[in-house]
């Protein structure tokens, strides 16, 4: 069975804190269409900042996941940091003692995550946010992991239902944050969050998959 | 972009730094760098604190001060401070007697003050909450929950301040707040848009010739764009709204006139010559007006109009003494 080395977590860190980097503007321009054009801005500090603070150090995924909840709470404010530091704060928890993670503990580890940001949120698929990206996604995953998939083929549909999750928030009128204030208006447009979380989960699954494929080879 | 900065990301630690050297006597800081509170806050009282996204200026650090607020967090521009620096800023207030936390109803802030209110039960620090909802353009009256807070937050700091100073409870201090911010109807007009340092280049736009009336305070669009001709045509389009939202025929109001940034002071009393016409005409009579930039969003074009309804308890605490850098009365 395919599993993935939770010991070598800032590998995979740096690798999410570089796709939201080199996203900045791009994500600033999708939220300066129907919000206040922040959103890359405040991700990149957060995200770089916690860079910054694990270089060169030795850590597990759960230490480096949990690095990262507490620099973008401590350091971004906004929505974001709460949303995204319950996220992986609530991912960080899930694979506390485990040293690798099958296919059902990564997909435990995201459904944990979920949990946590639903605690402090009352947002729901469907309000133009980032878990109209999130519960697609794990759902997909899910659903693969359960109908036998393996590990490689889970990503896959982790990935497939991130971007599916994304796309759908184009046509979806904003219930939540800044944009719900433009009701119809906000239609025709995709949701930053929605977008850097597609970007967060797409990495996440490439980074994993690439390490499945090197423990293999 | 034209602008007096050194690193954009660094924009709101450089303002900090330069509030702190200029008025030592409202400013001190604190164990948190976004967290600043006024030096000499009894104890004894219940502590007032605010927080917000930076690029409101002279909000929301401009209203802590003697008979105002205690502490404030300061976020990101446009962004909600931290959990951390909510905590702080509680911590940093007087909380023998209870924090009462006044802000607006932005998603992110009340996500990191529910967070940092949690926290600050940890360490039995007793904080409740007002969280302003007066801007009519945002949600009609029937769901003023969903409506963002706006110049009235002003109102709500000076009702608030005023209560805590004279020694109220928590419990009435929150009452006072509320009602305060409850008798406050706002709506804003923004003829052009701001930029972002971090970003550098402006937020939204808005087309030469027209304006956005119901605009935000981060630039939110509005209810309509309307073309851009005279004062007296802005403040009838600004009337309207508000003076549909409260009877306020027969009562007596205050009146906010704030500038969004860019907007001379000039332009302001030519509106609000209209505007104090209009108000005659509807019976309403003016106990006090304010013009100037109370509430802005960087340097966007446009201005925003708050008038709140008073009564025998509201207006002795709008006029009782209070020293800030915003508002400073004897």
């Amino acid at each position: 069975m395919q599993v993935l080395d939770a010991t070598q977590g800032r590998d995979i860190l740096e690798e999410l804190v570089e796709v939201i980097v080199d996203n900045r503007q791009y994500l600033s321009d999708v939220d300066g269409a129907i919000g206040d054009g922040d959103h890359g801005i405040n991700m990149a500090k957060g995200f770089r900042l916690c860079g910054e603070s694990v270089a060169g150090q030795s850590l597990s995924l759960s230490k480096a996941l949990g690095t990262l909840a507490t620099t973008l709470m401590g350091s971004i404010g906004g929505s974001m940091g709460p949303l995204y530091g319950s996220l992986f704060m609530g991912m960080a928890k899930s694979v506390k003692d485990k040293n690798v993670l099958d296919a059902k503990d990564f997909g435990d580890m995201l459904a944990d995550g979920r949990e946590a940001l639903e605690q402090i949120s009352d947002a729901k698929v469907g309000d133009k946010c980032l878990l109209d990206t999130l519960v697609p996604a794990i759902e997909r995953y899910r659903d693969a992991v359960e109908g036998g998939d393996d590990f490689p083929h889970a990503l896959q549909a982790l990935r497939n239902g991130a971007q599916d999750g994304r796309d759908s928030t184009l046509d979806l009128e904003a219930k939540i944050g800044r944009a719900a204030r433009l009701g119809e208006r906000s239609r025709g447009h995709l949701d930053a969050g929605a977008v850097s979380c597609c970007l967060l989960l797409t990495r996440l699954a490439d980074s994993t998959e690439r390490r499945l494929e090197k423990a293999a080879a | 972009m034209q602008r007096i900065i050194n690193d954009p990301d660094n924009v709101v630690d450089d303002a900090i730094k330069g509030y702190l050297r200029a008025s030592p006597s409202l400013f001190v800081a604190t164990d948190h760098p976004r967290v600043l509170k006024y030096p000499d806050s009894p104890s004894d009282k219940v502590g007032i604190v605010t927080g917000g996204g930076s690029g409101h200026e002279p909000a929301f650090l401009g209203y802590i001060g003697e008979g105002m607020c205690d502490a404030v967090a300061i976020g990101e521009i446009f962004s909600s401070p931290t959990a951390d620096a909510f905590l702080e800023a509680f911590r940093a207030a007087p909380h023998e007697q209870g924090v009462a936390c006044l802000y607006g109803n932005y998603a992110g802030d009340n996500m990191n003050v529910k967070m940092a209110k949690q926290m600050a039960e940890m360490e039995d620090i007793e904080v409740k909450t007002v969280i302003a909802r007066d801007d009519v353009a945002s949600a009609p009256a029937t769901q003023r929950d969903k409506r963002r807070g706006v110049a009235g937050e002003v109102m709500m700091w000076k009702i608030g301040g005023a209560a805590a100073a004279r020694g109220d409870s928590l419990d009435e201090v929150i009452r006072l707040a509320q009602k305060a911010v409850d008798a406050c109807s706002s709506i804003g007009v923004g003829l052009s848009s701001c930029t972002i340092p971090a970003n550098g280049k402006p937020n939204f736009s808005i087309e030469p010739g027209h304006m956005e009336l119901g605009i935000g305070h981060h630039g939110e669009p509005g209810i309509e764009v309307a073309p851009l001709t005279s004062a007296e045509a802005i403040a009838t389009a600004m009337c309207d709204p508000v003076l549909a939202d409260q009877d306020f025929a027969g009562s007596e109001v205050a009146v906010l006139i704030s500038g969004l940034g860019a907007t001379p002071v000039m332009e302001l009393n030519i509106l609000y010559a209209h505007i104090a016409e209009r108000l005659e005409d509807a019976d309403i009579r003016v106990h006090r007006t304010d013009i100037g930039n109370y509430f802005t969003s960087l340097e966007m074009m446009g201005a925003t109009l708050t008038l709140m309804k008073l009564d025998d308890e509201l207006k002795p605490l709008l006029d009782a003494p209070a020293r800030s850098l915003a508002i400073t009365q004897c």
